[in-house]
């Protein structure tokens, strides 16, 4: 026989999970609302009183599967965030081009934001840590849309993003890929976008640090 | 004409941690397709994996058919190429079915082959696109990890895909080699090279033949049977 007492303490614990779940449901709703929020906040293109610096692009080659080192100067960003954002954006402004031997729809915009964390671990790394750091980089789902289906177009796709991270931002090791902020399986249908890409040596030694 | 390292490895972490624990599921025995076998005359044998299928349709190629179609198409004909010349041949497909790349990497490591082509189709580059895996090469053990098999084949996977290279560039088609991580291909036991079949194109880079097109894929098959011919002859085996 259940006493009066317990009935009571059984229904006050399980009003109090439920609204437990429901404050946790709705933080982690607000949670991906800020994260979506911030989304455009970082700049596609950096201001322009900002100097231009010299930086340099992996550039895929759909003809000879290879990636290129090529020098651009353009105004960068001088938070490493918004000078990844800067120097992908550039990167996809060249395939979207007309001539592009690597041709994607779709431009600077189809960056959404880059984000730099410790690359062992997660916390955000601060100025002046010497740490190897982990890019994510949020794609937009037009974009990957947009993107040829290939295995060579593909691997070249994620190598030339590496490889143009780790040649503008040396720190950067390590690179992952999220489209509209959630895990994909694949870019196009062929390369892996759940797996963390090594960049090192999607860069030839002379061309990492311009 | 260069190889393209890694930047497809695989790292400690979380999500690696999710992907090796599928690779321990994938070393039980799920229910592979039923594999085709043909000519059992030798103890050479070559497995031929039509890349996607079922569900997975692949790319969308520009006359309107689907990769899976021009994939399976081009097994088929390879397929029967091979037997013809008394090669056993164990397809890892033979209608529009859906396969993992688990399954796919049991029936060749099931049938001990010493040549694993996997072929898929694109619109884009041209001629034909080879792909070896990323993995690191590693020597043979007699316990190899499900999700890095193809390390200890990783050497021989590209004298394979050299043959290959060597066997198209004479006849005519650009080739262009590279690198990369694929679940099915860094799981298998065996030499394995991706033929991604990519539209033949003339000097102002016009498609003049498209993958699905019969004539340029009998080509094409034909070479690379020859070029399997040759890698059997030289004595590749295990
Ligand atoms: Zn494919």
């Amino acid at each position: 026989m259940i006493s009066r007492a317990q009935t009571v303490l059984l229904i006050l614990l399980v009003v109090a999970s439920l609204t437990m779940a429901a404050v946790l449901f709705r933080m982690r709703e607000r949670a991906h609302e800020r994260l979506l929020a911030g989304q455009d906040s970082a700049p596609t293109q950096a201001p322009s009183v900002t100097a231009p610096e010299q930086a340099t692009l992996m550039v895929a080659n759909d003809d000879d599967n290879s990636l290129r080192g090529e020098v651009y100067s353009l105004p960068l960003p001088s938070d490493p965030g918004a000078r990844a954002r800067a120097v992908l954006g550039k990167l996809l402004d060249l395939y979207a081009a007309q001539d592009s031997n690597h041709p994607i729809a779709g431009g600077a915009a189809s960056v959404a934001q880059v984000f730099l964390l410790a690359a062992q671990g997660g916390k955000a790394v601060s100025a002046g840590q010497n740490e190897p750091q982990l890019a994510v980089v949020n794609l937009k789902s037009s974009f990957v849309a947009s993107h040829p289906s290939g295995l060579e177009t593909e691997s070249l796709t994620v190598l030339s993003i590496c490889g143009t991270l780790h040649a503008n931002l040396p720190r950067v090791t390590q690179v992952r890929f999220l489209v509209d902020g959630e895990v994909r399986p694949s870019l196009a249908g062929h390369a892996d976008l759940t797996r963390t890409y090594l960049t090192s040596d999607a860069v030839p030694a002379d061309l990492a640090h311009p | 004409m260069r190889w393209i390292e890694c930047g497809g490895r695989l790292v400690t972490g979380a999500a690696a941690a999710v992907v090796l624990s599928t690779g321990i599921n994938a070393q039980q025995p799920t229910a592979p397709a039923q594999p085709t076998v043909t000519a059992p005359q030798s103890r050479f044998v070559v497995v031929v994996d039509a890349a996607h299928g079922g569900d997975d349709t692949g790319g969308h190629l520009n006359d309107g058919q689907l990769e899976k179609s021009a994939t399976l198409a081009m097994s088929v004909r390879l397929r029967s190429l091979l037997s013809a010349r008394g090669i056993q041949v164990v397809t890892t497909r033979e209608s529009d079915q859906s396969l993992t790349p688990d399954q796919r990497a049991d029936i060749a490591n099931r049938a001990r082959a010493q040549a694993c082509i996997s072929l898929h189709a694109a619109e884009t580059g041209s001629g034909t696109h080879l792909f070896a895996s990323s993995l690191g090469s590693s020597s043979v053990a007699k316990f190899m990890p499900w999700k890095t098999a193809q390390s200890s084949f990783v050497t021989r996977s590209l004298a394979l895909a050299g043959v290959l290279n060597s066997a198209l560039t004479h006849g005519g088609t650009p080739v262009t080699l590279g690198r990369t991580a694929l679940p099915g291909i860094d799981s298998m036991a065996c030499p394995a090279v991706v033929v991604e079949l990519a539209p033949a194109r003339d000097a102002d880079k016009k498609t003049t033949s498209e993958p699905d097109d019969l004539n340029y894929q009998a080509q094409i098959a034909a070479t690379l049977a020859a070029a399997i011919l040759e890698w059997r002859v030289e004595g590749h085996q295990p």
